[in-house]
């Protein structure tokens, strides 16, 4: 096993670039740090060897050193961000629009995109983001993360807690700040010592060497850092459980009961009663705001009955036992046995009844001869009004439209637009007469309809849209946001400072310093401390290299 | 001596530094595995070929059809093709008259077709029914249950299941008239 033995004694692991002990730099590993004809000497990680960069033996070893690199990591962000942007490129298949003629996959890709449709499917783009490969890409950042962390954290910490004070001369001369003070007195040195004892800074001694160093604790704020980032990848892996994160949607109507999904027919809803309401425009305050601006809510609320459910099979009539009855309001959740119901969505007016009147087509005061009511939510298939009049509902639809056959069709399940196809039969005729009636429309079967309906009264009610989540994620979201902002904290507001000075023999006096950041506060402290004394200030040795250019 | 225990401390070092990393690359394996493992299985709460059919049971609503109520575990040995439709559905009306061309061959050889119609009315079903002459059984879900059960997103969409209760195939979107037939024909009872 090789290692390198420095001038001073110190055996130092290969790959060091600056001597553990006394800093002197180690001639062959100069490039390492691209030291190689500078003057100042290049202080990351105080120029320890990362082991990695130096053995690679084992298997494990070697893995450890692929993702110990830096570059190694940066490029896996890139790829990470490559692929994300390919999966942008046509829509995920979970976003595969409701309304294609085929939602297959297989179909719907190379129909509608063509060629590169069908190559994007046969890839498996269409399931780009949890795909394998893809958690495979983000699971390796977050390998190489914990592992560039560690293989850079663990000699840092090592070099840093066992500082030798005795540094060589080419060490002190190369930093960046430096002076030699031909002649300086013990008494002058103490003025100092116990100074930078006033500023806080730890002295330690050797050999007439002293290094006062304070703010070390910055250092660490890098890698309590990553382990915030670490928590955060790994509450992203957890949210991608069953377990810890579910996200649904439903719509209840007034006075119905669904069963919330998600929950294997465990707990059903019921909605009482949805409530909108708006700012009071006579209100003083809004007056102004709200006859620019029309209509504001104020409230979005449902009021609701929880249900657990009992029942031995899915689809039975369950057994219904309330668990809680409450009201959710917009940003004002339900939580229930670690459920959480949320106001989301809401649909005004939908129509729940309808009463229908029948009068004759010629009598223009529309004298009523018998009315009937139908129920939209479980709608009778026959009307008996009991005066000789029946009426049969032919047709209803919910929410009517003309389709594109221009035949009369329900765009959807729910009542938002009730049409309806009426046969009524009366004593006077043998045949029933044919009527459509919807809102706003009134239209005779044959042109010679006796009887005529219209419509006398309806109902409403609104429907609410619930989301319907759990999240037991969000937790290790937190401690890791905190801890990530602990280690920004860490390494912003403090500084590691370092001041090396050597009295020599004859009475010189050397003085060397490094900071990770802020060399303004530095050469402060270094100015406040030297006051009173024969000490020259240390000079800027960069600036005076970038002067000489 | 001193030299021997110079070797002695660094060997030990390096088997320190082997385990330590060891366990470090064992343990962010395992959490990726679980990671990419764990994923997987999310996708796996909609049902696909191969998974047991849930079981359910959902009144029979067509008039042209005398069960009162279907159980599907009731269909053992019979296969089922679970069909979710509603009436306002064009493409669900659209494969409705190739399922009731189909039906008389295929239910003597042992088929059974369900039509759970995801509508919120009696009425518009029945109206829907006589529209088209159905006869298979119509099955009514009115709270969405065995939809959620079944994680069935846009429909139509369509269970093949095989006689032995486990699912052989799911179509989202239309059938055609072949396509239909194919797929009945893979669930034959032996």
């Amino acid at each position: 096993m090789k290692q390198i033995k420095c001038d001073c004694g110190h055996v130092n692991p290969l790959g060091t670039v600056l001597c553990e002990s006394c800093g002197k730099p180690i001639e062959e590993n100069q490039h390492i740090d691209g030291n190689e004809g500078k003057k100042l000497l290049n202080m990351r990680y105080d120029g320890t060897a990362r082991r990695s960069k130096t053995y690679t033996k084992s298997v494990v070893d070697r893995i450890w050193s692929f993702f110990s690199s830096v570059k190694v990591g940066v490029w896996l962000i890139v790829l990470a961000l490559i692929a994300s942007m390919i999966g942008t490129i046509f829509p995920q298949e979970m976003y595969i629009p409701a309304n294609t003629p085929n939602r297959d996959p297989a179909v719907f890709y190379e129909s509608q995109y063509g060629v590169l449709g069908l190559i994007y499917y046969q890839l498996g783009l269409h399931n780009l983001y949890s795909s394998w490969w893809y958690l495979l890409l983000i699971a390796l950042i977050g390998v190489s993360l914990v592992i560039c962390s560690l293989d850079r954290f663990v000699p840092l910490f090592r070099a840093l807690r066992h500082q030798n004070p005795k540094k060589h001369q080419s060490f002190l001369s190369r930093q960046r700040l430096y002076s030699e003070t031909e002649s300086a007195t013990d008494e002058e040195l103490e003025t100092v010592k116990k100074q930078l004892k006033k500023r806080r800074y730890n002295i330690k001694e050797k050999d007439g060497y002293l290094l006062a160093e304070k703010g070390r604790f910055s250092r660490w704020g890098p890698y309590v850092n990553h382990i915030g980032l670490i928590i955060i990848l790994i509450a992203a892996i957890l949210r991608s459980t069953p377990l810890f994160f579910m996200n649904e949607y439903v719509w209840v109507r007034e006075g119905e009961t669904e069963v919330l999904p998600g929950t294997n027919g465990e707990y059903y809803v019921e909605n009482k009663d949805f409530i909108f309401e708006t700012h009071d425009e006579n209100d003083e305050r809004f007056k102004d705001a709200l006859s620019k601006e029309g209509m504001v809510a104020s409230n979005y609320q449902t009021d609701v009955v929880v249900y657990k459910a009992n029942r031995s099979i899915p689809g039975e009539e369950p057994e219904l036992e309330p668990v809680v009855e409450d009201s959710i309001q917009m940003n004002k959740p339900l939580s229930f046995d670690g459920y959480d119901l949320i106001q989301s969505g809401y649909q005004l007016n939908e129509f729940s009844s309808m009463t229908f009147k029948i009068h004759e087509t010629s009598d223009a005061d529309e004298k009523s001869l018998g009315s009937f009511t139908v129920d939209l939510r479980n709608p009778q298939p026959e009307f008996d009004l009991g005066n000789g009049f029946k009426v049969v509902l032919d047709q209803f639809y919910p929410d009517y439209y003309l389709d594109d056959n221009g035949i009369p069709a329900s765009e959807t399940n729910f009542p938002r637009n009730p049409a309806f196809v009426f046969s009524v039969y009366s004593e006077d005729s043998e045949k029933p007469e044919v009527s459509f009636v919807g809102i706003g429309r009134n239209i005779d079967g044959t042109g010679e309809n006796k009887y005529k309906l219209g419509i006398e009264d309806f109902e409403m009610h609104d429907v609410s849209g619930l989301t319907f989540k759990y999240d037991r994620s969000l937790p290790f979201f937190g401690i890791g946001a905190v801890i990530f902002m602990i280690g920004v904290i860490q390494g912003m507001y403090w500084q590691h400072r370092r001041i090396w000075i050597h009295k020599r023999k004859d009475g010189s006096l050397v003085m060397a310093a490094h900071t990770n950041k802020n060399w303004f506060g530095l050469k402060k402290d270094i100015e406040t401390v030297t006051e009173n004394t024969n000490i020259k200030m240390v000079e800027d040795q960069q600036e005076l290299g970038e002067k000489d250019n | 001596m001193s030299l021997e225990n110079k070797k002695e401390s660094k060997k030990t070092k390096k088997r320190n530094r082997l385990i330590f990393r060891s366990i470090i690359l064992v343990v962010l394996i395992g959490a990726t595995i679980f990671a990419i493992v764990s994923n997987s299985k999310a996708d796996n709460s909609i049902y696909r070929a191969g998974d047991t059919a849930p079981d359910f049971q959902l009144k029979q609503v067509s008039h042209n059809n005398n069960l009162e109520s279907v159980q599907l575990s009731d269909l053992k040995g019979k296969g089922v093709m679970l069909n979710f439709w509603g009436t306002w559905c064009k493409p669900c009306e659209a494969e409705m008259p190739y399922m009731e061309t189909l039906y008389p061959e295929y239910h003597d050889k042992g088929i059974e077709i369900l039509a759970v119609s995801l509508d919120n009315t009696e009425l518009v079903i029945n109206r829907f029914i006589d529209k088209h002459d159905l006869t298979f059984p119509v099955l009514h879900d009115t709270t969405g249950e065995i939809r959620d059960l079944y994680k069935v997103g846009p429909i139509p969409s369509t269970f093949f299941i095989g006689p032995d209760g486990k699912i052989k195939e799911v179509v989202n979107g239309a059938l055609t008239l072949e396509k239909l037939e194919r797929s009945l024909q893979n669930i034959l009872p032996e």
